[in-house]
């Protein structure tokens, strides 16, 4: 089988505050293959945000291990392109030069005009053509998004982190921004990991979900997804996606501690 | 759109000089009590060699107290503003500072530099205007969104570079409003040196001398005179605040 690009082995995590230590992962494992996509749900506050920030490297777990590429990741890496649910855009730099801005931080792969080239054709992908020049504040809430998706990939990460990008948009605007997602991953040679609160983005965009259940997190529940690609809004309504749709749901519901249940794990 | 721009203060300003010298010619006050607007051109230029000489001193003074306000300001709210520590440590001490009535340590600082009046002016126009400056940078940089950073850190980039390019950048706005804050600060603490402790030089002096003549109009063409020149200032502020911090401006 395909190696793993991402390995998280058993791992522990806790935050000290002032009113003492919160455990927030507890043993923790998962795995994604190299251009794999992998989605992770679970209840608010979970951890997903910790376990986003211990996979770019901007954290050490307490313990447990988190393996990128075969190597033991310690501290951040340039191998890494990240995108949360406020695009942070600067409002000072125009939308190519937002694009751009990793390109100044990282060692260099390409020249600046090629980087520039590499920025337009991300942009013209996202359907951001001729906004290259325009300020954030002149865009919408879904272009800025879009824009950010192009930062996170313009230094051809080997890893897309993608903390609940779409979280603040409108349910149309998702939907074209899953399509253009599947654009990308067509185009683009990366491993994405996606934390979402949507069920039916988890299912349309990733090959397997990963179920976090409450704090302290461990994966309560992993499903490969059963869709063919390329693939459609349309699938999303079969009666078996719908099914699978109310397992997940119902996974949810037991990681909240609201349902009791086996949580049964698929052997992978 | 650029006339109105200047046409609609300049009528304002012609409107209130009228207003001012048909108030004091309906009331029949005497110079001494407020004197008219007429008066002032005579008793400044009966004098102005000494307010471009004078005007000089004041203008230089306040600009270099400024620019020292501006780097031991900066430099105080990066370190207020990255550490929590030295935050903690510094407020209250900047906060005290600050609530001293300035007017009471002019003496003390003509006393302790005696005789180096340039120093001591440049010194009193720094110590009134750094703290806005200090407040406004850290309150910028600590209340930087996490999110901001990570996007920079999570490529492995260092402190200097993520201040450089994100964390100095999106101060500026706040820089800028303080900045305005701080220019009339600094000239105030110019005048308040030369008044307080007269050595002869600056408006401060030249308003000292009008006091001592009784020469009224000559008092109040130096107060129009420092608000010429605190306009002036003001303005070069908001001039380089639209070429630096223009992208912070929203079109309504
Ligand atoms: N820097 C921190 N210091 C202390 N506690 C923290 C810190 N960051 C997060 N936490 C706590 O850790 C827990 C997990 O936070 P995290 O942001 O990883 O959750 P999440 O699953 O991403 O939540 P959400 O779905 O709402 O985004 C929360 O209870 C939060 O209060
Ligand atoms: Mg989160």
């Amino acid at each position: 089988m395909s190696r793993h690009l991402i390995e998280i082995k058993s791992v522990t995590h806790s935050y000290v505050t002032q009113t003492g230590t919160l455990p927030v992962l507890q043993g923790l494992d998962i795995s994604v293959a190299e251009g794999g996509f992998a989605a992770v749900i679970g209840p608010s506050g979970c951890g997903k945000s910790t376990l986003t920030r211990l996979i770019a490297g901007l954290m050490k777990p307490n313990s447990g291990e988190v393996w990128l590429h075969g190597e033991i990741v310690t501290s951040p890496r340039s191998s890494v392109g990240m995108a949360f649910q406020n695009p942070v855009l600067l409002e000072w730099r125009s939308i190519l030069k937002n694009v751009l801005l990793p390109i100044e931080i990282v060692p260099k792969k390409m020249t600046r005009s090629e980087a520039e080239d590499r920025a337009r054709h991300l942009l013209s992908l996202v359907g951001l053509a001729g906004f290259e020049d325009k300020r954030p504040s002149e865009l919408s809430g879904g272009m800025r998004q879009r824009a950010s998706l192009c930062r996170a990939l313009i230094h051809q990460p080997e890893v897309l982190i993608l903390d609940e990008p779409f979280g603040a948009l409108d349910a149309f605007t998702r939907e074209d921004l899953w399509q253009i997602m599947h654009r990308l991953r067509e185009e683009e040679p990366f491993t994405g990991v996606l934390i979402t609160h949507d069920l039916r983005e988890s299912i349309f965009l990733a090959d397997e979900v990963f179920v976090l259940s409450g704090r302290p997190a461990h994966t309560q529940y992993r499903l490969k997804v059963p869709l063919s690609k390329p693939r459609q809004i349309e699938q999303l309504y079969r009666p078996d996606v719908i099914e699978i749709l109310a397992t997940l749901r119902h996974q949810i519901e037991i990681a909240q501690g609201r349902a009791t249940g086996r949580s049964e794990s698929m052997v992978t | 759109m650029i006339i109105q721009k200047i046409a609609i203060p300049c009528i304002a300003i012609i409107i209130f000089l009228s207003f001012w010298e048909t108030l004091v010619w309906v009331n029949g006050w005497p110079k001494y009590k407020m004197a008219a607007p007429s008066d002032l051109w005579p008793a400044f230029w009966e004098f102005r060699d000494l307010f471009f000489y004078m005007g000089w001193d004041t203008l230089w003074r306040t600009i270099v107290g400024l620019l020292l306000a501006v780097i031991f300001g900066v430099a105080l709210g990066m370190i207020m503003g990255f550490s929590r520590i030295m935050r903690d440590a510094l407020y209250p001490l900047l906060v005290g500072f600050n609530a001293i009535p300035k007017a009471t340590v002019v003496p003390i600082v003509a006393l302790m530099f005696v005789g180096a009046h340039d120093f001591n002016t440049v010194l009193i126009a720094f110590m009134i205007s750094f703290f806005p400056i200090a407040v406004s940078v850290s309150i910028g940089l600590s209340t930087l969104e996490p999110e901001y950073r990570d996007i920079l850190r999570s490529l492995g980039a260092s402190r200097m570079i993520i201040f450089w390019k994100i964390a100095l950048p999106k101060t500026l706005p706040e820089f800028f409003g303080a900045l305005k804050v701080s220019v009339t600060l600094a000239f105030i603490g110019t005048n308040l040196m030369e008044i307080v402790s007269p050595h002869g030089r600056g408006l401060g002096a030249l308003f000292d001398s009008g006091k001592t003549n009784s020469d009224y109009p000559l008092m109040f063409a130096v107060l129009i005179a420092l608000g010429f020149l605190g306009i002036f200032l003001y303005y070069i502020v908001v001039v380089s605040e639209k070429i630096f911090a223009g992208w912070a401006e929203r079109e309504s």
